[in-house]
């Protein structure tokens, strides 16, 4: 069975302006959410006290936050979390008290208050020095991460190509943390491991294709950048297709049947998968094409051929 | 001939892949209720323990399926959790403070698997419940005391060289010492450099002074002191708390990590945690009445303590030193191999320990260790109100005249001498540690979380399954098959590993490996089928599928990883999971689905005369 069968070679640089554009605004877009908006950071990083609880029944917020307040909890964030017998309670960081305590003493106000029988279901309190060391830590990462992989593909292929990738990192990056942003979704440490890994994926397609634009460069003569660029995205495109299309369906289960504690990891993962698709055909291939990629850049390639003094470990 | 592995190699996969299944297994066996009884304070389960404990079961009429004696420790195995919890109250009240009786769910992995290290992956703490905490050792006051105790130092040795000195101060990371003349100045700076190594030492000779300052080496001395006694402490409460298999360990430069597996009651692991203690150094009253003072008619001057086994003794009032002056404990052995206790005191405890021991020659000393409990119980103000318990660790007759450094013998076993150690450590922590992160996890949501990953991976593998059959005909059933073996490789490395555990989002890896690890066979196949439709022949084109797809798999598979790598660096807890499980899914992903597939494309359409591949 064949999704794509292309006969002819798709002109898809034909389309650069328009995607060009499209991405433009979607960067613009998560830019100026970020700036307002902000990131809807969770307790990893802000710090805090946060409670689960089940109860029997489906149990009323409004009587909850009630009993929060009467206590001396105004600040209380009270939440359904999955399901309406699922309740969350957020605390911010406080002074006054010993913050570690917080979480049972709030556990048995709520058996008091809603004289139900309350099940503890999890319970996190994250201290203000250790928020801010993560959020440092995560964005250092975030940043090694981008460094170490531009030096390798700088290494492996050419700059042209590391830029171009690194691109289409930051344009996937972006525009996932605009979309947490639009949607005030909640950014937790679970979250920026599926970027990171959004990294890898993206990073993983753009290779794809730029492997084979080297690889076309070389065996196509007398042929147009762009020409070649074309070529070799029509002939991914049905691998770059499959790949996304499994990798979707994984992150389809885990979204649906996951539950909600890796909720905003799926849904990270989910659309950094999307856009990495999108960001490996255009953006990359783009940057590349833009900064004058020929095959003169890529002939001293040619001679050896990449891995041939591996061939023993060849299958 | 293309497309014929040599045996050796298809052998090489099929050994792989056999091994990973046989580690793999264990997982599959499940695990029966247990209740774990370990010794406390240097005491050790042995054979009368585990008699003991039989009879205790067996008067109460509860039925086990086995009872062991391992590393030190009583472990009963049940058939269910009712008479596990059953047997938990019964020991629990039958074997006294001695014991600490926890509650565990050991794997009921076979004999001959656990003769060869096989073992299920450990579960983390959202997967199994739990509580974690995350301590933070003040450094800052770890330093300080370092430096009140340099002053106290100074001051003595310059005192006993009869050096004349104005003033010793601390400043900012170190030590200032004021002079009233040169000569005094260039007789400290000498003595000093000497005494001192660890210290860097300069002087003004306008100004008269000399400034004395820590070296990074002694700060990183210090701040790794702090940490490493902490956690022995640390280690000690959390052994009383009743907990199986806790963890406890260093993270980073100032931080301790505490894992409780199964423990849901976390204001009483916190109270335990946060308890501090204290040792004393008293002589011994040998002229009192002890038979009187037991009855209640205790002498004036004196006070009646016991020691862990309820042994009563008569000591003196009069406090002779305080723990807070130890600056090291550390067991060993005498110049006869007995087991000995090393103890350093600071300057102004050796004179205190010098006077109280010179005229005492001969009698018996006691060593006692003050723990302030927490009650659970609070006063009007919301404080929690702490039990003063006091215990007796060693007596020791005083053998000569004690100073700075002394030691004590006849402490008993080495495991003992090294407990006592510990506990004299305890008496006298230098840095003050506070809960900085604390996670808790229901025994519910921890199960549920288990039955989501589980259902989660399942689905994902049967989608993907599905999606490649249709896609690919047999060669979809070739990749399937590299995967159910990456798969099973997975398990395999994580239960191997030692320090892997299995996390929810380590479970999302997984899951993210299926779909990803097909990519590689995605590759391969998407160029045969390119170069069979550019007219080569089946065998040609399987060959250059795989030549040619290689240094692409292998260089979208290491950015992968560097993600993942970098990922486990800077990740704690659930993160690291998913980064290992990531890491270890790629790197089998590669084995099994370019050396994998092909072992079986070349044994079935390998080197035969073919006009059509089923791709």
């Amino acid at each position: 069975m064949q999704i794509l069968h292309l006969k002819e070679t798709v002109n898809f640089m034909s389309y650069r302006k328009i995607a060009m554009v499209f991405s433009a605004i979607l960067m613009i877009a998560s830019i100026v959410s970020l700036a307002t908006n902000k990131l809807n950071f969770g307790l990893d990083f802000t710090g805090g006290t946060l409670i689960e609880v089940g109860f029997e029944q489906p149990a009323d917020l409004k009587i909850i936050r009630q009993v929060m307040t009467d206590n001396g909890f105004a600040d209380a964030k009270v939440q359904f979390y999955g399901s309406s017998r699922d309740v969350v309670i957020r605390l911010g960081l406080r002074e006054d008290v010993k913050a570690e305590m917080l979480g049972n003493e709030i556990l048995a106000l709520l058996e008091s208050g809603s004289g139900q029988k309350v099940d503890m279901r999890r319970i996190e309190y994250v201290g203000a020095s250790v928020g801010d060391e993560l959020a440092e830590q995560g964005g250092l990462a975030m940043l090694t991460a981008l460094i170490c992989i531009l030096m390798y593909v700088a290494f492996r292929f050419e700059w042209r190509f590391a830029v171009g990738s690194v691109v289409a990192l930051f344009h996937d990056v972006l525009l996932t943390l605009g979309l947490f942003s639009i949607l005030k979704l909640e950014f937790d440490l679970t979250v920026l491991a599926a970027i990171l890994a959004v990294i890898g994926y993206s990073l993983n397609d753009t290779i794809v294709v730029s492997d084979r634009i080297r690889e076309n460069f070389r065996k196509i003569r007398n042929t147009e950048a762009e020409e070649v660029i074309n070529i070799s995205l029509t002939q991914t495109l049905s691998r770059t297709f499959i790949t996304s299309i499994t990798t979707l369906l994984v992150l389809a289960a885990l979204f649906f049947r996951g539950g909600e504690l890796i909720h905003g990891f799926a849904t990270a993962l989910l659309f950094g998968v999307f856009v990495g698709t999108y960001s490996s055909i255009y953006v990359a291939s783009l940057v590349a094409l833009g900064l004058g990629i020929s095959r003169e850049d890529l002939i001293p390639e040619v001679i050896e051929k990449e891995g041939a003094d591996q061939e023993a470990m060849m299958p | 001939m293309l497309n014929k592995y040599p045996l050796w190699k298809t052998l090489m996969v099929a050994f792989i892949v056999a091994l990973g299944a046989l580690y793999a297994t264990p997982n599959l066996y499940g695990e029966s209720p247990a209740v774990q009884v370990s010794g406390l304070r240097g005491v050790e389960a042995d054979a009368a323990t585990l008699d003991n404990i039989r009879a205790h079961l067996e008067a109460s009429n509860l039925s086990f399926d086995s009872i062991v004696l391992e590393n030190g420790q009583v472990l009963t195995r049940f058939k269910n959790t009712e008479d596990q919890l059953k047997a938990r109250d019964v020991l629990d009240d039958s074997l006294g403070k001695k014991f600490s009786v926890a509650l565990n769910l050991t794997p009921n992995t076979p004999d001959w698997l656990a003769a060869i290290g096989g073992m299920p992956m450990k579960l983390g703490l959202d997967l199994s419940g739990g509580v974690s905490f995350l301590m933070e050792v003040n450094m800052k006051e770890a330093i300080n005391k370092a430096k009140t105790s340099m002053v106290s130092d100074f001051r003595g040795d310059l005192r006993n060289e009869k050096i004349r000195y104005r003033s010793v101060k601390e400043s900012n990371n170190g030590i200032v010492v004021i002079f009233r003349k040169v000569a005094d100045l260039d007789a400290a700076e000498s003595l000093l450099e000497k005494r001192y190594r660890d210290l860097l030492i300069k002087t003004d000779d306008d100004k008269l002074t000399l400034t004395a300052k820590m070296t990074e080496q002694k700060l990183k001395e210090i701040r790794d002191y702090a940490l490493a006694q902490n956690i022995t402490i640390i280690r000690n409460r959390v052994n009383e708390l009743g907990v199986a298999e806790p963890l406890v360990q260093r993270q980073g430069k100032k931080h301790i990590v505490i894992e409780l597996p199964g423990v849901q009651d976390t204001a009483k692991a916190k109270e335990i945690l946060n308890a501090t203690a204290t040792i004393e150094f008293r002589l011994v009253d040998t002229e009192g009445d002890l038979a009187n003072a037991i009855n209640g008619r205790i002498p004036a001057n004196s006070i009646l303590l016991r020691d862990k086994d309820g042994r009563p003794s008569l000591l003196k009032k009069r406090v002779m030193l305080t723990g807070d002056h130890i600056t090291d404990a550390k067991s060993g052995f005498d110049e006869y191999s007995r087991p000995q206790v090393n103890i350093s005191l600071d300057s102004a405890g050796g004179s205190k320990m010098s006077n109280g021991t010179k005229s005492n020659i001969g009698k018996p000393m006691a060593t006692v260790f003050i723990e302030y409990k927490p009650t659970g119980k609070r006063d009007a103000e919301g404080n929690i109100i702490f039990e003063k318990v006091q215990e007796i660790i060693s007596i020791a007759t005083i053998q000569s005249r004690l100073g700075k450094s002394f030691r004590i013998t006849g402490a008993g076993s080495p495991a003992e001498a090294h407990n006592l150690a510990l506990l004299l450590r305890a008496g006298a922590l230098i840095a003050p540690i506070t809960i900085v992160e604390e996670r808790t996890v229901g025994p519910t949501l921890g199960a549920e979380n288990v039955r989501l990953g589980f259902e989660a991976i399942m689905l994902g593998f049967a989608l993907v399954f599905i999606f490649m059959i249709i896609y690919y005909r047999a060669f979809g059933v070739v990749a399937n098959l590299a995967l159910a073996a990456n798969l099973v490789l997975i398990v395999g490395i994580m239960s191997l590993m030692p320090g892997a555990t299995l996390t929810l989002p380590g479970m999302a890896g997984i899951v993210l490996t299926v779909g990803m690890a097909v990519d590689a066979n995605v590759l391969i196949f998407e160029r045969i089928r390119e170069e069979i439709r550019e007219g080569k022949t089946i065998q040609q084109a399987i060959h250059q599928g795989y030549d040619a797809a290689f240094s692409t798999i292998i260089d979208a598979n290491i950015t992968t990883l560097i993600a993942a790598v970098i990922l486990y660096a800077i990740g704690t807890g659930p993160v690291k999971g998913f980064a290992i499980t990531l890491s270890i899914g790629i790197i089998t992903s590669m084995f099994t689905s370019v050396i994998g597939t092909r072992a079986v494309v070349n044994a079935i359409w390998g080197g035969k005369r073919l006009d059509k591949l089923p791709i």
